[in-house]
C-alpha cells in the first residue's frame, strides 16, 4: 500500500506543533486515498512521545532513539529519516518546514537521489502525484509544482497553515536499528536566547515595529501589545538595519517570511521586500501617521493615527476583554 | 585556507514581479539582476577568512550569460578567481539538478570551505546548499549567523526558533550563511576596474555531461500572482486615538475574530 512517511520533530521530548500539523495533513491526503501514514521520530528518550503519535494520525511510527540524537544532527537524523524510509518504501515524505524540517528535507533527499518541493500552502493529490502550491519571489507570486513524477515525493509544509487535528487512533512503533550514525558536525549545545521564546516564524500573532517606533527603546511598547495578544515581536529591515533589534526579528523578503492570523505593523511604511514577507498573514492590522503609506492598501484593518497614542489604549482594550 | 563561494543571479528584491508569457516563469523585462543577498555574506565571510588566513575565494556561479554581472561584482569585492557555468535556464527552481552540476564541477578542486547564501531570493527554496553537501560528502551547517574557523575545524552558531545550535565540525565544510553573520563590503571603484581583468573560467553546461530540462526533479506548472485584496477599513485616529483603538479591538474581536 501506497503511503506517506511524516518526519517528527521534537526539541527536549517535546513534539513540535508545525509537526503534528505535517501528520494531520498527511492523515487527511492519505484517508483520501487510501493510503498509510507513517511517521519518523528521532531522538534521545523519546519513546513515550512516539506512542502518542497514533492519536495524531500516524498507523506505524519509527522511532531512532540514540543518545547521540538527543539534539538535531544534520547527518543522524537524515540517517534516521532514509532508514524509516527504506523499510517504509512511501510514495511521500513530509517534513514541518522548520528551521530543521528545511534543513533535513533536501539533505534526505539528495541521499535518495532525488529532488524537494519547499514551502508547501496546498497539496492536491492527483493520482500518486502531489501538487504543491507553494510562495516563490516571498509571495509577490505563487507556483504549482511537483517532482517531475520522481518519487518518493519529499516535501516540505509551509507551520501555521495546515490544521493540526487529533484523531485519536493508536500507532504501532518499531524501533530503526543499524544505524551507523557518523556525525561529524555535532551540535554541542542548543542555547535558547533569553526571553525570546517565540520565534515569529512559529508565531500565530505577530506585532512588528519599524522605523516609525524611532528607537531601539519603544520595542517595549511593540513588546506590550505583543504580549497583551501572546504575540511575538517583528521588526522590519529598517528596524533591523538600525541595529534596534536583532534580525532574527525581521520579516520580510531577507528576513522571514510569515503568515500568522494575525499581523500588526506599527510605525511600518509597508516597502515591497517587507510586504512580501508578510502579506499572506491571514488578518493584517497597520498603524501609522501617514495616511498614504502603502502598508495601508494590503490592511484588512488600519489606524492612521501616531502609535505613540494608539498602541497603549489598545493594550487596555485588549486586557479589558 | 581556500574558500569556495556559491552565488546566483537574482532578480532585485525591489523589483515587482509579472508572470511571463508561457505562464510558468515571470517575465524578466526591466527587471534589475543582482547577486542574491544571502550570497553576499557567504562572500564576505570568505573574504575575512582569507585576509585573516591566505589563500584565495573562488566565486561559482550556473546561470545565463548575465549572470557574469554577479561574477564580476563578487570579482569586484575582492574574489581572486571565477567560475560560470553556463545555462542554467531551464533548470530554474530545480535544487538537485543545480546542486548536481555545482558537484561535478566542484568534486575535483581543492577548499577547506564551501560557502553559500541560505537562499536564493526568488526561488526561495533553501535546498541548494544542503544538497551540495550531501553530494560532496560534505559535513555541513545551514543557517549560520556566528563563525569560528580553528586548525582543521570551524565552530558555527546556526539560528533556529527561539535558539542557536552551536556545531563543530571537521574541515573540509560547508555552510549556508544568513543575515547577522556580518556585514557585506560594497565594491569600490578600484575593485571594479581590478575585477575585469580577474579570470572567469567558462563552463559550458552540456560539456559536464548534463543535459538540461531532460531529467527533471521539479516541475513548474504554472505560475500566479496574489488575488487583489479588497480594501480594508480604515480608522482616523488622529483626533481621539484612544477612540481609534478601542473601536480597532471591537473590529478586531468581533468582525475579524482575529483576536
Amino acid at each position: 500500500m501506497a503511503g506517506i512517511l511524516v518526519f517528527v520533530e521534537q526539541r527536549d521530548g517535546e513534539l513540535r506543533k508545525a509537526s503534528l500539523q505535517a501528520l494531520s495533513e498527511a492523515k487527511r491526503q492519505a484517508a483520501a486515498a487510501g493510503w498509510s501514514v507513517s511517521a519518523v521520530l528521532p531522538g534521545s528518550g523519546v519513546g513515550d512521545a512516539a506512542a502518542g503519535l497514533g492519536a495524531w494520525g500516524a498507523d506505524k511510527v519509527f522511532v531512532a532513539d540514540e543518545p547521540n540524537l538527543l539534539r538535531y544532527s544534520a547527518e543522524g537524523y537524515a540517517e534516521a529519516v532514509a532508514k524509516a524510509a527504506e523499510s517504509a518504501q512511501p510514495s511521500a515524505i513530509f517534513f514541518a518546514g522548520t528551521a530543521m524540517g528545511r534543513d533535513l528535507a533536501p539533505r534526505v533527499a539528495a541521499g535518495l537521489g532525488v529532488g524537494a518541493v519547499p514551502d508547501a500552502v496546498a497539496l492536491t493529490l492527483n493520482g500518486d502525484s502531489f501538487n504543491v502550491r507553494r510562495p516563490v519571489y516571498s509571495s509577490k507570486a505563487f507556483a504549482e509544482a511537483d517532482t517531475a513524477g520522481k518519487t518518493p515525493q519529499v516535501i516540505s509544509l509551509r507551520p501555521n497553515v495546515f490544521a493540526a487535528e487529533e484523531t485519536g487512533g493508536s500507532a504501532e512503533v518499531v524501533a530503526v536499528d543499524g544505524l551507523a550514525l557518523s556525525i561529524r558536525a555535532v551540535v554541542k549545545a542548543l542555547v535558547v536566547v533569553a526571553g525570546e521564546e517565540l520565534d515569529v516564524a512559529e508565531a500565530d500573532i505577530i506585532v512588528s515595529g519599524g522605523r516609525g517606533i524611532k528607537g531601539p527603546e519603544n520595542f517595549a511598547l511593540i513588546r506590550e501589545l505583543a504580549d497583551a495578544l501572546d504575540g511575538a515581536v517583528g521588526a522590519s529591515r529598517a528596524a533591523v538595519d538600525a541595529g534596534w533589534i536583532d534580525h532574527s526579528h525581521q520579516v520580510g523578503q531577507t528576513g522571514k517570511v510569515v503568515s500568522p492570523s494575525l499581523y500588526v505593523a506599527c510605525g511600518i511604511s509597508g516597502a515591497i521586500q517587507h510586504l512580501a514577507g508578510m502579506s499572506s498573514s491571514k488578518v493584517i492590522v497597520a498603524i501609522n501617521k501617514d495616511p498614504d503609506a502603502p502598508i495601508f492598501k494590503i490592511a484588512d484593518y488600519g489606524v492612521v493615527g501616531d502609535l505613540f497614542d494608539v498602541i497603549p489604549p489598545m493594550v487596555e482594550a485588549i486586557k479589558a476583554l | 585556507m581556500n574558500c569556495i563561494v556559491c552565488v546566483a543571479s537574482v532578480p532585485d528584491t525591489a523589483s515587482v514581479i509579472k508572470v511571463g508569457a508561457d505562464g510558468k516563469s515571470i517575465d524578466e523585462a526591466g527587471i534589475k539582476w543582482i547577486v542574491s543577498p544571502f550570497d553576499e555574506y557567504a562572500l564576505e565571510e570568505a573574504l575575512q577568512l582569507t585576509e585573516a588566513k591566505g589563500g584565495e575565494v573562488t566565486v561559482v556561479t550556473y546561470g545565463p550569460a548575465r549572470a557574469e554581472a554577479a561574477l564580476r561584482d563578487c570579482l569586484a569585492r575582492g574574489a581572486h578567481q571565477a567560475i560560470h557555468i553556463v545555462g542554467g535556464e531551464a533548470t530554474l527552481g530545480d535544487s538537485f539538478t543545480i546542486a548536481k552540476v555545482l558537484a561535478t564541477v566542484l568534486k575535483d578542486r581543492e577548499y577547506d570551505l564551501v560557502l553559500c547564501g541560505i537562499q536564493g531570493v526568488g526561488t526561495d527554496s533553501s535546498q541548494v546548499g544542503q544538497m551540495l553537501a550531501v553530494l560532496l560528502d560534505l559535513p555541513s551547517v545551514a543557517i549560520v549567523t556566528k563563525l569560528e574557523v580553528g586548525d582543521g575545524s570551524l565552530t558555527a552558531e546556526r539560528e533556529v526558533e527561539g535558539a542557536k545550535e552551536v556545531v563543530e565540525s571537521p574541515m573540509p565544510a560547508l555552510i549556508t550563511c544568513q543575515k547577522g553573520l556580518n556585514e557585506p563590503r560594497y565594491a569600490a571603484l578600484k575593485g571594479i576596474m581590478a575585477a575585469k581583468k580577474k579570470p572567469v573560467e567558462e563552463i559550458d553546461v552540456a560539456s559536464l555531461g548534463i543535459e538540461e530540462g531532460a531529467d527533471p526533479f521539479y516541475r513548474v506548472e504554472s505560475i500566479t500572482l496574489p488575488p487583489e485584496k479588497a480594501a480594508g477599513t480604515i480608522i482616523q485616529g488622529e483626533d481621539d486615538p484612544s477612540a481609534a483603538a478601542a473601536e480597532l479591538v471591537k473590529l478586531l474581536r468581533e468582525e475579524a475574530k482575529a483576536i
